[in-house]
């Protein structure tokens, strides 16, 4: 076999490697089309792919679509930056501290096994269905998973490292950032994936129960007209933002976990 | 023996876990330069001897002088190679070295042992990616950073295959030669301790027993095994 080959063979592999994740989602959307212009289904409750898509262009045109996209986003990611932040600063301060573990921990691991979804009309009584609701549902919901990973990451930090670290005269503050962050942030950055599934999650069923605006609304507000084309639309936008997320978590774990592919890739030589 | 050049003294030092103890009543000095190597069986306290030189233990009786000067906490002027590398996996081998500090003067001296280390290719290479002998080189030359008065080798060769020992062993000779190290080395293999040190001393349940000269930098292999033999035969005997 000659380089040329070699090459074309490598350059067919990956190819491939690129075409097959969307070989089963492309063959459903086409075979979906084809079962509603055959008649294979009803348009009235399945519409087509094409009148998804035109009804997102038309709500787009009209600036429904941005507007609701916008309010969504902007509940999910406030919800995700304050549970987020809660979840880890309670996770750091109970990996580490072994006062901040025995006043919170077990009180914390308590209430998580309560689901958050749980609270909604607890939430509506108190607050509302104002923005407040909504971000404070999808806080509780985000913050559990980034606290947990964040407590295990730093409380399975190997303590030969933390050894070495003091032994080699490391500050504190040196030991947290040189050794216990990055040695937690595998696991942290792993909950931290859960928690965007379970943002979009609680955002949803947020926006469905007590809502004026969102994605979420938009597909209750369908549902009453049985405008089939915007509730189909709207769980399409769920599937494309959470395939964002997922992309998102996807480039911290690129940027923050490089020496792991490096383990895996660069080969030793010498 | 006691003498002012002593980097290491240690006047009768215990240490005790609970009921279990570890050294009994230890009496010893290390002179700077010198390269003193202990033997003995697993549990005889060689580890539990150098965590109190190192500082990360202390002395559950008598006295640990540095330099004359009692010891409290961390030994600042020495450091310790283990015998896991434990280097940072998600640092590069520059950044193990320098902890990523920034400072110019750091990174030079780094990328200066990475070269005494003949490492300086893989500078930018991550732990994960190089040799356990690659790793234990890495390990030496974190340790020489500090440029440290006290070299503390624990087993640092204890996992290594015997080709790559070997080369370790002539690596680490050379470099504490050439900084001038004062090193204590703890070791189970009795030939890598001959060989090595200048002193060989045994530590067997608890006590200093047995002390040998070494064959630090000789090339008589017949009289390092007679001696690496009576060692061997002393922690042998009930």
């Amino acid at each position: 076999m000659n380089n040329s080959d070699k090459r074309g063979d490598v350059f067919s592999k990956q190819s491939l490697e690129r075409f097959l994740p969307w070989l089963i989602p492309v063959g459903l959307i086409i075979i979906w089309q084809l079962a509603v212009d055959a008649n294979w289904v009803d348009g009235t409750y399945v519409p087509s792919p094409l009148a998804v898509v035109d009804k997102g262009v038309s709500l787009w045109q009209a600036g429904t679509l941005q507007e609701n996209m916008g309010i969504s986003l902007y509940r999910a990611t406030m919800g995700l930056i304050i549970g987020g932040l809660i979840g880890f600063v309670l996770g750091v301060a109970n990996g580490l501290s072994k006062t901040s573990r025995a006043l919170f921990n077990s009180t914390i691991q308590m209430v998580r096994n309560i689901p958050h979804l749980a609270l909604i009309p607890l939430i509506i009584i108190w607050i509302g269905i104002n923005e407040s609701a909504k971000i404070s549902l999808v806080a509780i919901g985000v913050m559990f998973p980034i606290y947990i990973n964040t407590f295990h990451g730093i409380r399975s930090i190997d303590p030969n490292l933390i050894e070495m670290g003091r032994s080699y005269g490391l500050s504190k503050w040196q030991m947290f950032t040189k050794i216990v962050l990055p040695g937690a942030m595998p696991t942290i950055l792993m909950g931290f994936r859960y928690a965007l599934g379970v943002m979009w999650t609680t955002l949803i069923v947020s926006e469905t129960i007590s809502s004026s605006s969102g994605i979420g609304y938009m597909e209750t507000n369908a549902q009453q007209f049985l405008d089939m084309p915007t509730i189909f639309l709207a769980i399409l936008i769920y599937a494309i933002l959470g395939k964002v997320s997922d992309w998102i978590a996807q480039l911290f774990e690129m940027l923050l976990l490089e020496w792991q592919r490096a383990e895996g890739g660069k080969a030793n030589v010498k | 023996m006691s003498n002012n050049t002593a980097v290491v003294q240690i006047q009768n030092g215990e240490k005790r876990y609970g009921e279990h103890q570890v050294l009994k009543s230890v009496n010893f000095d290390i002179q700077a330069g010198e390269f003193v190597a202990f033997v003995g069986e697993s549990g005889g306290g060689k580890s539990t001897l150098l965590r109190l030189i190192a500082g990360l233990e202390s002395v559950s009786a008598g006295q640990l002088l540095m330099n004359g000067q009692a010891l409290t906490g961390l030994n600042k002027s020495a450091r310790v190679m283990f015998q896991d590398d434990r280097l940072l996996p998600w640092l590069t081998v520059l950044d193990n070295l320098s902890f990523k500090s920034r400072n110019k003067d750091a990174q030079a001296r780094a990328r200066e042992l990475l070269n005494l280390v003949q490492l300086a290719d893989y500078a930018d290479y991550f732990p994960g990616q190089l040799s356990g002998g690659q790793k234990q080189r890495v390990a030496l030359a974190r340790a020489l950073m500090s440029s440290p008065k006290l070299l503390l080798l624990d087993e640092p060769l204890g996992a290594l295959d015997a080709l790559t020992r070997l080369r370790m062993q002539e690596l680490i000779g050379d470099v504490v030669s050439q900084e001038n190290l004062t090193t204590i080395l703890i070791t189970h293999d009795v030939r890598e301790a001959v060989k090595m040190a200048d002193r060989v001393v045994v530590i067997k349940h608890g006590n200093l027993g047995l002390e040998v000269s070494g064959h630090r930098g000789s090339d008589d292999e017949m009289a390092m095994i007679q001696v690496a033999d009576v060692v061997q035969d002393f922690i042998l005997a009930d």
